[in-house]
């Protein structure tokens, strides 16, 4: 509860600054989807590239929703999360035998072919360009209220009633399962777990954030288009995920400041040197790559897992912080002892 | 168990509030304009308006300036700069100097939201230039009205930008797809007529709306097949197979060059030669030439890419780039000081010439304007400049030129063939053809402010 | 019926290529149990390499050979700097610094070759071929290229097959701590593995490169095909690799030419599905561990 209030009051004290209530709006529905995929790969430990898919869905059921039905906004998102926590419900069926490397390839190709959907029936999805999102701050707040501080407010309410249900069924029984399914399948089907159930589960809990931080970007934005969840979005991600620590929801918040944060503060720098055109636009993106490399070698757990060793570091080593809770590695490596495919099925990532 | 667990709920907690407050502090404020006395000769230059210092005049934009959009597009901004340099070198705009700041969009609309928001609201741009793309301006357009940010000269030929009472802000300047496909199409029903004619075109806003305009004027009867193709997939032979089994003796391309080039190769692949018009858009002679090289050089001997583009039909809306035009000669002369590196294509004529009629505009919006003296200057009318025909701006018209010339490549450039056509994006509206004469360059290279 | 033809000719050249992104991918997984996000990004860069050599020097094969060695030591480069400390740590943080790489290499290639279009050559004659009046809808090069992919897929296998490199290469993806018992230095045959891979990445570069220009993001849409592929065929099976492009190549030929090309991926995401149902470890899949 400490974060909540230390999150909102962080927040109230910045709306000075439009465009850092825009930011924050970013951020927030970045969580969103993060806190997902993070829980998705890394508790459940089933890998997915395509969540931008599944922000897809929710960011164009809201669309529709607003522009045909007119309803208020608190059902649109409701909907819009129920309807991608059903398709997440179908492709985590499909891919409940998937492991590793096919699970990946499956969804990663989802995520780039979904949003070529639009295109191809552009009478309903509006074609390359897409949908118009109209999200006006509602009547009680006064005519002068920014519409970018109620962007901001309404992200971050979301986001942090989505972490607030991660975290208790992270440390719920359903969540317990996710761990057990994901460090060793076979000993959980043992033990009675039905496992192909819990990975479905954790796809439609998946599925549903990424769902309602797809409907968040369409009133943040304001246009629902292909352009926008190309598989750059899935990617960015993951990246987020992994980068804050995967399998953490504090580490879904570090990593979304790191995705929508470092490239903009490094297009500042670069374009402040003066830079030529074709230069300064690639340096972010050299500094991105740069980032994720090294953050990978240096804090394998993530940034969560780095600030918890230092933390700990710090403390003293009467503080047994159990930091396999919120950073876990996300299975055990079979060891190179084990034979490959020719004998048994290796599994890369689960 | 639970105290390690609050302690790090704490730490995140500290952390959090950290961040954010670091991200608080570290937000640039607006550019804050000091009132001076500068001694002009006329009224003194006062900051007029957001983004207007006595000193300068910031605009933003947003351009794809990487990812799979960014080739080609990418030249169009440092173009324009290039320009914006030479103004600001011979007096600037009343003095004042133009500070171009364009931010990459990727051409990802949810980028588009994002940096045309800081450059409004951080940067304090003055107004909104030349953002580029259909979906990625779409992003932008309501917020930009909203924010009453004049949204000048968006590149893209969406007619969509033609709503003076929804987006009052908002104007186009290049020849809308339409419109071109009218003139296209007019000119295919005249010089073939009877013949079977087969579209190929991006299947996106663009080449939809360029066969909108298209079907307006080319008899259906003419129209034996429509073959459309997406950018992420460059395997376009399924395409071209089905146009040749078609029968089509003329191709109509509603084509990027990139895809023009491919169609060409895919043509070549198959031993299948029809006549080819493509659009505008894709249809630069040296980008065209550029991209064929390679190709050209298979005989052995050392011809350029021009060779397979000699005989494709297209239109102009711009000079050709010959040394023959005043135009050419004055922006070759910018860019050989400015950006002698890039090539002097299509696309850099284009950042030049759209940036000529900015400046044009903010002439005459007057020493100390306002938001909406731009605007309004605007819809006063603006001439043509280097376009061969009028701009349609008034009060309740936001679209840009309003008519081109059909031309045919040869030997690189395009040769103008018949006079310039104007029209209007109606499917019955007619084209007439353009009895004013060229503008001539002038010579000081700066438009005169008494337009 | 000559349509179908030229569809399927088509399908194939193009299926060829995402075969040998597939292989790349397949030598790698193999060796080291990671997937190389990079490949595309490697491809990319060692046909910009190319391009380069081509101009400076003329000659299409001089760029051609250096392009391959640009791969190989790219692919053995990127294993030992980047890919070789992130051994023993959670697999997916080698995903994330494959694709730490790949971004790096696109914003390199931006700012060192400028984002336009570059024209690349074709080794042969672009001009189809015909057979009695009939343009069959392929040229000199599409066959250059299918020969050029089948080609390097045989000496790879005679390689892994019949020398002792092969078998050392071989031992050390089955059992790796056997083999180095065996005292082969496993390392050593990871970053081999990871160089030939390379150059197969640049090889598929060179050859599809006239018919999508070089430019930073060239090989993404390529790449991600060719994973594809490869999952079709199945990450442990070389076989599997070239028949899950040629498989995907032909199938996404007939959906442009018969349906519509915006359903190309989608149909891609409708074959990989129901490959996997029936399949979970692709076409060719090794054994399945015996659940007890």
């Amino acid at each position: 509860m400490a974060i909540i209030v230390a999150a909102i009051v962080a927040f109230l004290s910045i709306k000075l600054n439009a465009f850092r209530d825009f930011q924050i709006a970013e951020i927030a529905v970045e969580v969103t989807a993060v806190a997902g995929l993070t829980v998705l790969t890394g508790l459940s430990g089933q890998i997915s590239l395509g969540n931008g898919a599944f922000m897809a869905i929710g960011a164009y059921a809201t669309a529709l929703l607003l522009l045909h039905l007119n309803w208020p906004f608190y059902l649109v998102l409701v909907f819009a999360g129920a309807v991608t926590a059903v398709a997440g419900a179908v492709v985590g069926i499909a891919a409940a035998r998937l492991h590793g490397p096919y699970l990946a390839g499956a969804t990663l190709l989802l995520g780039v072919a979904l949003p070529s959907l639009a295109l191809a029936y552009p009478g309903i999805f509006g074609g390359d360009q897409g949908l118009n999102v109209v999200f006006t701050t509602p009547a009680f707040l006064g005519v002068n209220f920014p519409l970018t501080r109620w962007q901001a407010w309404v992200s971050t309410l979301v986001a942090l009633i989505v972490l607030v249900l991660l975290a208790n069924l992270a440390q719920s029984r359903i969540g317990r399962t996710w761990r057990a399914v994901r460090d060793n399948e076979v000993a959980a089907a043992l033990d009675g777990i039905n496992v192909a159930a819990a990975r479905v589960r954790a796809f439609v809990v998946s599925a549903a954030s990424a769902g309602l931080a797809g409907a968040l970007l369409a009133i943040v934005t304001g246009l629902v288009a292909p352009g926008g969840f190309t598989i750059t979005l899935s990617i960015a991600l993951l990246t987020a995920a992994v980068i804050g620590g995967l399998g953490s929801l504090a580490g879904a918040l570090w990593g979304s400041l790191v995705i929508v944060l470092v490239p903009t503060y490094v297009t500042d720098v670069a374009t402040s040197q003066g830079l030529s055109s074709s230069v300064g636009a690639n340096i972010p993106i050299v500094a991105y790559g740069v980032v994720l490399i090294l953050v990978m070698l240096v804090f394998p757990q993530g940034i969560q897992g780095g600030l918890l060793r230092l933390i700990s570091a710090f403390l003293g080593p009467d503080q047994k912080s159990r930091t396999r809770r919120t950073a876990p590695t996300p299975h055990v490596t079979p060891s190179a002892d084990q034979a490959p495919a020719s004998q048994h099925e290796k599994e890369g990532f689960s | 168990m639970k105290k390690s667990q609050r302690l790090r709920w704490q730490a995140a907690a500290i952390m959090t509030s950290a961040l954010l407050g670091v991200a608080a502090c570290s937000s640039s404020g607006s550019s804050s304009s000091s009132s001076s006395t500068s001694s002009s000769s006329n009224a003194a230059l006062t900051a007029s308006a957001p983004g207007i210092t006595p000193t300068t005049i910031t605009i933003g934009s947003h351009q794809p300036l990487t990812g799979p959009a960014a080739p080609g597009y990418s030249e169009i901004a440092p173009a324009s700069t290039a320009y914006f340099d030479y103004v600001n070198a011979n007096g600037g705009i009343y003095g004042r100097k133009i500070v171009y700041k364009y931010l990459d969009d990727g051409y990802d609309p949810t980028k588009t939201a994002s940096v045309v928001r800081q450059l409004v609201l951080q940067d304090n741009i003055y107004a909104l230039f030349n953002g580029l793309g259909t979906p990625t301006h779409l992003a932008a357009v309501s917020f930009l009205n909203s924010e009453k940010v004049p949204d000048v000269f968006v590149a893209s030929g969406c007619e969509c930008w033609n709503a003076p009472s929804t987006y009052p802000e908002t104007f186009g300047w290049q020849l809308d797809y339409i419109s071109e496909g009218k003139i296209l199409g007019q000119y295919i029903k005249q010089h073939f007529a009877g013949e079977k004619v087969g579209y190929f075109y991006q299947n996106d806003e663009f080449g939809q709306d360029g066969v909108k305009g298209l079907d307006d004027e080319i008899p259906a009867s003419m129209v034996v097949s429509k073959q459309s193709y997406v950018t992420t997939n460059v395997n376009i032979g399924p395409q071209v197979a089905a146009l040749r089994a078609s029968g089509a003796k003329v191709i109509v391309s509603f084509s990027i060059p990139a895809f023009t080039a491919l169609l060409k190769l895919g043509m070549l692949k198959l031993g299948y030669n029809p006549t080819l018009t493509v659009s505008d858009v894709g249809s630069d002679p040296i980008t065209l030439g550029g991209l064929l090289e390679a190709f050209a050089k298979q005989a052995g001997a050392t011809v350029n890419g021009n060779q397979l583009t000699n005989g494709i039909i297209t239109d102009e809306y711009l000079p050709a780039l010959s040394a023959s035009d005043s135009w050419y000669v004055l922006f070759k002369k910018i860019h050989d000081q400015y950006e002698p590196k890039a090539p002097l294509d299509g696309n850099f004529f284009y950042g030049m010439a759209v940036a000529y009629t900015f400046v044009q505009a903010m002439l005459k919006a007057g020493r100390n304007p306002t938001r909406a003296d731009l605007t309004n200057a605007i819809q006063g009318g603006l001439p043509q400049g280097p376009m061969v025909a009028p701009f349609a701006y008034s009060s309740t018209n936001h679209l840009g030129v309003t008519g081109a010339y059909m031309g045919i490549i040869q030997n690189g450039v395009v040769v103008q063939q018949g006079s310039v056509l104007t029209t209007d994006t109606t499917a019955t509206g007619p084209i007439t053809t353009y009895t004013g004469s060229e503008e001539q360059a002038p010579a000081s290279g700066i438009p005169s402010a008494s337009s | 019926m000559v349509e179908f033809l030229q569809f399927t000719l088509g399908g194939i050249v193009f299926g060829m290529i995402y075969a040998a992104i597939a292989l790349s991918l397949v030598l790698i997984w193999r060796g080291t149990r990671l997937l190389n996000f990079a490949q595309g990004g490697m491809a990319m860069l060692t046909t910009y390499i190319a391009i380069e050599v081509i101009y400076k020097t003329h000659s299409y094969w001089a760029g051609f050979v250096i392009a391959l060695v640009a791969g190989l030591i790219l692919g053995a480069a990127s294993e030992l700097t980047v890919v070789r400390p992130t051994a023993g740590k959670p697999e997916l943080n080698s995903v994330i610094v494959t694709i730490g790489l790949l971004i790096l290499f696109e914003g390199l290639a931006g700012i060192f070759f400028g984002g336009q279009y570059r024209s690349f050559p074709a080794a042969f004659s672009v001009t189809g071929l015909k057979v009695g009046g009939t343009p069959l809808g392929v040229s000199r090069f599409d066959v250059f290229t299918v020969a050029a992919v089948l080609a390097t897929t045989l000496i790879l296998a005679v390689l892994f097959r019949y020398t002792t490199a092969g078998l050392r290469m071989r031992a050390a993806a089955f059992n790796a701590t056997v083999a180095r018992l065996s005292g082969i230095r496993v390392a050593r045959v990871l970053t081999v593995g990871w160089a030939l891979a390379g150059l197969l990445g640049a090889l598929a570069g060179v050859l599809v490169t006239p018919s999508t220009f070089l430019y930073p993001n060239s090989m993404d849409a390529i790449f991600v095909l060719g994973f594809t592929a490869a999952v079709i065929g199945g990450l442990d099976s070389p076989v599997g690799a070239v028949v899950g492009g040629l498989l995907l190549g032909v199938g996404l030929s007939y959906v442009g030419g018969y349906l519509n090309s915006d359903l190309t991926s989608l149909v891609a995401l409708g074959v990989l599905v129901v490959v996997l149902m029936i399949r979970p470890n692709g076409l060719f899949a090794g054994a399945r561990m015996r659940r007890v």
